[in-house]
């Protein structure tokens, strides 16, 4: 019954495919179409299908034939395109893919960074070849060179109104746990009370129109009886918030859990996950990063953001002829994205731009920056349009002020460093124990269960102190300020000194002495200092959208905070002694606990993600004051330094690490004395390379040769015997040119001969017509010989974005090294077990 | 090329429907001032429904708690601040945020529970299994109408749908046995 299904299809796949050859203009995209329709092409989301069929056709109503005859070479045996342009036959166009499928990746492998590459430069030389021709054609060249920064433009509206609908929303969730708006109920607690006149200097937020479940439910809204009905409605909300994201995610895209930022670095350093990128991603993702923000867990919406501006960014890619066929090019669109991401989550488009430089991206040339600096700008500005908390700011912690700071500071910005430091080393270690916990034990097996009992437990500690009740980014906000007359939080529960009102006019305050508000707020600062930093271990990675950026700034602006004010009182108290004398006399505001609780949020994040650079110049972005650069940057340096001692890799590099992903990490170094043939395959004792000669086997024998073996590519030679290299074919390529063949061309059965050579050798007269091959094949593989020192080689694949290179002595071929061999071999050296690789 | 410039027309369309949402409501503008305790008066905070240039503390502050000679001592003290926001805007996003997230609550309801029935109601048990023991091909009977009808565009155009319905429950289920099952990527 099967067989029967799967003749009919390939039968009707045949029909259909002739037909659609007749209707096409002559000469022009014949092959794409078919490409679109192919079982395994190369799109990131296979529902983009329809769409890209229908694009296409469109499209090639637009576009002349920009040559004419090709049909005929097209569809006649010899057909002959050098790979890499070398090939001093070419014949066909590359605009057009000689065939369909071919030059395209499966799923879970990594690309070829120089094939794609200079398949980019063919085809862009094919463009500007043309151009001069015709105008159309011309018109064709600037568009094509214009569909960079259009690309860019689009990406950046959408991520960034993406990004102002998921801050509206979070924003509005995080206080439906708290109560309703009865103006309308799409209020959030703040807009409901907008320009009401009830509230008062002590409750900023409280007008009657905003209720409380506790008034909703029992009318009362005082009393032990009233906290009780909150506390159940806020656990309710966090349970219920948590169980629809996480059973979305279950549902539609499980792809969408976690932060992404690991994955996306594998993906620009050339792997492919096929949807991961996808449109139901995109749609799960931003919905259920709402719901996963505001059901209270310990989680951020930045590295989320990344990720859905990343998938914006691949959907948009589809509209784009050079993007959509493209892997590399479409890399570079990734690198940009990323970049908006982070634009759009701190509204630091520079920060944006330095965090894909340093952080995620692999391949980042000069053109790349300035688009993507171009994007960040249009996104930022996209989100300023919409102004999402109503401040006409990006971010709800954005700070402003201006008070120096002296140079003794810096020793307890150094300490906050320090701290960081061991913060962001302890958490990678514990975070990486529990993640490794979950992929290997049963814990594993009940992710929605987990996801409750996290919310829950979260919901349960978080509501009785009130630091924690509020939402990450409010915490770090009300941290970051400083104290001045107009705040009233408990914070800012100083003595208030006898002689207020004859102090200066401006409203900054002189160090004064801690009040009773301020000692309980310290103390619950604490306790929500403990279990921030407990709980954010256990978060990371649980299968719903899960930034780090704010849980760690959150442990790191506590951790400030509480230093900030410890020092203010030292100060106070000791203003006579060696250390404060000359610059903190009795009456000086000389220092701010908002700038320590900013230092040690960046100390902390530098601590879990080793940024350094990006991450100064986001705080900077944040702060907006120049001056506070350098105890940002010490901060930074230092905590970097002391994390750096405990283990090398960030927590991204970490999650990598950990789910086995082929990422050659371009910070570390290769330091052994290995040379290629120690790393190379075959090894000593096993069979030999699996090799095709260029002519002589037939097709029988190259299909039962690639089924017996499961590499992902052959090397040819000229003959079994001189084993001298010719080129090299991936198994894909052979297999769709294969089949297709079988079905397309006639007289090719199992007999028939397969060439790689440009001329076909002289045949017996009664044998079936050969099958030339030569199209597919790469006919410059990169080589080294076999005493090539393995750091070399590994600069060559980090440098190159190599996918293989083949390994030769005294010119014959002898092996060959995968970047999974490399990794092999990297971890084999640093005592790790090699079989933690998993992926091609 | 074509789709480009849909893509951008509706870019503007929905750009225009935005700002024609968020239409300025005269609500959305206030003028905050903060003013913090001064002698034995309370701190207060006052919000009016002023513009930009009249936003200062003698417009806005009403009626005002200090005399006469201390009026500039205490608003000197005073922060006002001018803010804007979009009630449309948060109305639009909020009810579409909640409309999306119940379509995809009913679609999940309905791929789990509802179609398993409707399936087995259409087709009997056979057919379910059958096309169970297939997974690996594609689904038959959208094949089978395929070859039939071509020349019907628009059963074409369901069968399409269909036909990308299934390949994307496939590549969902096969991202799901990964990510839960056997845990290969984003633990």
């Amino acid at each position: 019954m099967s067989n029967f299904w799967t003749s009919l299809r390939g039968k009707h796949a045949a029909d259909r495919e002739r037909g659609s050859e007749g209707m096409e203009n002559p000469g022009y995209c014949s092959g794409s179409f078919d490409g679109l329709h192919h079982p395994s092409d190369d799109d990131d989301d296979e529902m983009v299908d329809i769409a890209g069929a229908t694009l296409d056709f469109s499209s090639t109503d637009d576009v002349p034939p920009l040559s004419s005859g090709v049909y005929e070479e097209h569809n006649g045996t010899s057909r002959t395109a050098g790979m890499n342009g070398s090939g001093p036959s070419r014949l066909v166009d590359p605009l057009e893919d000689p065939l369909p499928g071919v030059g395209t990746y499966e799923d879970f492998n990594t690309i070829d960074w120089v094939r794609e590459k200079s398949k980019d430069r063919d085809r862009h030389r094919e463009i500007t070849n043309k151009s001069r021709q015709s105008t159309v054609a011309l018109l064709h060249s600037i568009s094509d060179a214009f569909s960079g920064w259009l690309l860019m433009l689009l990406v950046g509206l959408m991520s960034g109104a993406l990004a102002g609908g998921i801050d509206i929303s979070a924003h509005w969730m995080t206080d439906v746990k708290g109560g309703l708006c009865l103006r309308g109920f799409w209020f959030n607690h703040e807009h409901c009370c907008w320009l009401s006149n009830e509230t008062t200097f002590q409750e900023r937020d409280r007008c009657p129109q905003w209720q409380s479940w506790a008034e909703l439910i029992t009318g009362k809204s005082e009393g032990p009886f009233a906290y009780i009905v909150n506390y159940l409605m806020y656990i309710f909300w966090a349970l219920m918030f948590s169980f629809l994201a996480v059973i979305l995610v279950r549902a539609f895209a499980p792809y969408a859990c976690g932060s992404g930022i690991p994955e996306i670095k594998t993906i620009l350093s050339g792997f492919i996950i096929r949807g991961y990128l996808g449109k139901w991603t995109l749609i799960i993702k931003t919905i259920t990063l709402v719901l996963a923000v505001s059901s209270g867990l310990s989680l951020g919406k930045e590295g989320p953001l990344v990720h859905v501006a990343c998938c914006c960014a691949n959907i948009l890619c589809h509209l784009f002829t050079k993007y959509r066929k493209n892997e590399a090019k479409r890399r570079e669109v990734l690198s940009a994205a990323a970049a908006v991401g982070v634009s759009v989550a701190f509204g630091a488009p520079i920060g944006g731009v330095l965090f894909s430089l340093e952080e995620v991206s692999y391949y980042f040339p000069l053109k790349t920056l300035w688009r993507s600096f171009f994007a960040a700008l249009v996104a930022a500005f996209t989100l300023r349009s919409i102004n999402p908390f109503g401040n006409s700011r990006l971010v709800l912690f954005y700070v402003e002020f201006h008070t120096p700071w002296h140079l003794v500071e810096l020793a307890p910005f150094i300490l906050l460093g320090i701290f960081g430091g061991l913060w962001g080393a302890l958490f990678i270690k514990a975070n990486i124990a529990w993640c490794r916990l979950r992929k290997t034990t049963c814990l594993g097996h009940y992710p929605v269960i987990e996801v409750l009992v996290v919310a829950a437990l979260t919901a349960l500690l978080s509501y009785p102190n009130s630091y924690t009740r509020m939402s990450g980014s409010e915490l770090i906000s009300e941290l970051f300020n400083d104290c001045s007359l107009l705040d009233s939080s408990q914070l800012c529960g100083y003595k208030q000194p006898a002689n207020t009102s004859d102090t200066g006019v401006d409203n900054s305050l002189a160090d004064r002495p801690a009040g009773p508000g301020l000692y309980t707020a310290l103390w619950q600062l604490a306790l929500a200092l403990v279990f921030k930093m407990m709980i954010t271990v256990i978060t990371f990675g649980m299968k719903v959208p899960s930034g780090l950026f704010i849980p760690s700034m959150a442990v790191g602006a506590i951790a400030g905070r509480l230093l900030g004010v410890g020092m203010e009182q030292l100060a106070y108290y000791n203003h006579d002694s060696v250390i404060f004398k000359g610059w903190c006399s009795q009456g000086a505001d000389c220092i701010t606990p908002g700038l320590y609780a900013m230092v040690g949020a960046a100390a902390c994040l530098g601590g879990v993600t080793r940024m350094t650079v990006s991450l100064v110049v986001i705080m900077f972005e944040l702060t907006g004051g120049l001056e506070y650069i350098v105890p940002l940057m010490a901060a930074t340096m230092t905590s970097k330094w002391v994390a750096d001692a405990f283990g090398r890799e960030g927590i991204y590099e970490a999650h990598i690490r950990l789910n086995g992903y082929p990422f050659l990490e371009p910070k570390e170094e290769f330091e052994h004395s290995s040379l290629a043939v120690d790393v190379m395959r075959p090894r000593r004792m096993d069979p030999a390379l699996a090799v095709l000669t260029q002519e002589g086997m037939t097709v029988g024998e190259v299909e039962s040769l690639v089924e017996s073996t499961h590499f992902s590519g052959f090397p040819v030679v000229v003959s079994s015997e001189s084993q001298r290299l010719v080129g090299f074919v991936l198994r894909r390529d052979l297999l769709i040119s294969i089949d297709n063949a079988r079905k397309r061309q006639d007289g090719i059965v199992s007999a028939s001969q397969v060439v790689f050579t440009e001329h076909t050798p002289p045949l017996p007269p009664d044998a079936p017509p050969p099958l030339r091959l030569r199209c597919i094949m790469d006919l410059s593989p990169f080589t080294v010989t076999d005493h090539t020192p393995m750091d070399i080689t590994v600069d060559i694949f980090r440098k190159l974005g190599l996918r293989q290179c083949l390994v030769t002595h005294n010119g014959r071929l002898l092996g060959i090294i995968t970047k999974k061999d490399i990794l092999k071999h990297m971890a084999q050296m640093a005592n790790r077990d090699p079989d933690s690789i998993l992926f091609n | 090329m074509k789709w480009v410039f849909f893509i951008e027309a509706l870019f503007l369309a929905c750009f225009v429907l935005l700002s024609q949402v968020t239409a300025k409501n005269s609500e959305d503008i206030r003028c905050k001032c903060i003013c913090p305790p001064y002698r034995e008066v309370e701190g207060q905070i006052y919000k009016q429904n002023v513009s930009l240039k009249d936003c200062n503390c003698l417009h806005v502050v009403d009626p005002m708690p200090v005399d006469g000679k201390d009026v500039e001592a205490y608003c000197l003290r005073c922060e006002c601040k001018y803010e804007e926001r979009s009630s449309g805007t948060i109305k639009f996003t909020i009810i579409m945020y909640l409309s999306i997230l119940g379509l995809l609550l009913l679609y999940m309801v309905y791929l789990t529970l509802l179609e398993p029935m409707l399936k087995r109601r259409l087709f009997g048990h056979s057919q379910l299994i059958q096309s169970d023991d297939e997974v690996g091909d594609q689904q038959p009977f959208a094949n089978a109408h395929n070859v039939l009808s071509r020349s019907h565009s628009r059963s074409n155009v369901l069968n399409k749908v269909e036909h990308a319905q299934q390949r994307w429950r496939r590549q969902v289920q096969e991202q799901r046995k990964s990510v839960f099952d056997r845990h290969v990527v984003l633990s």
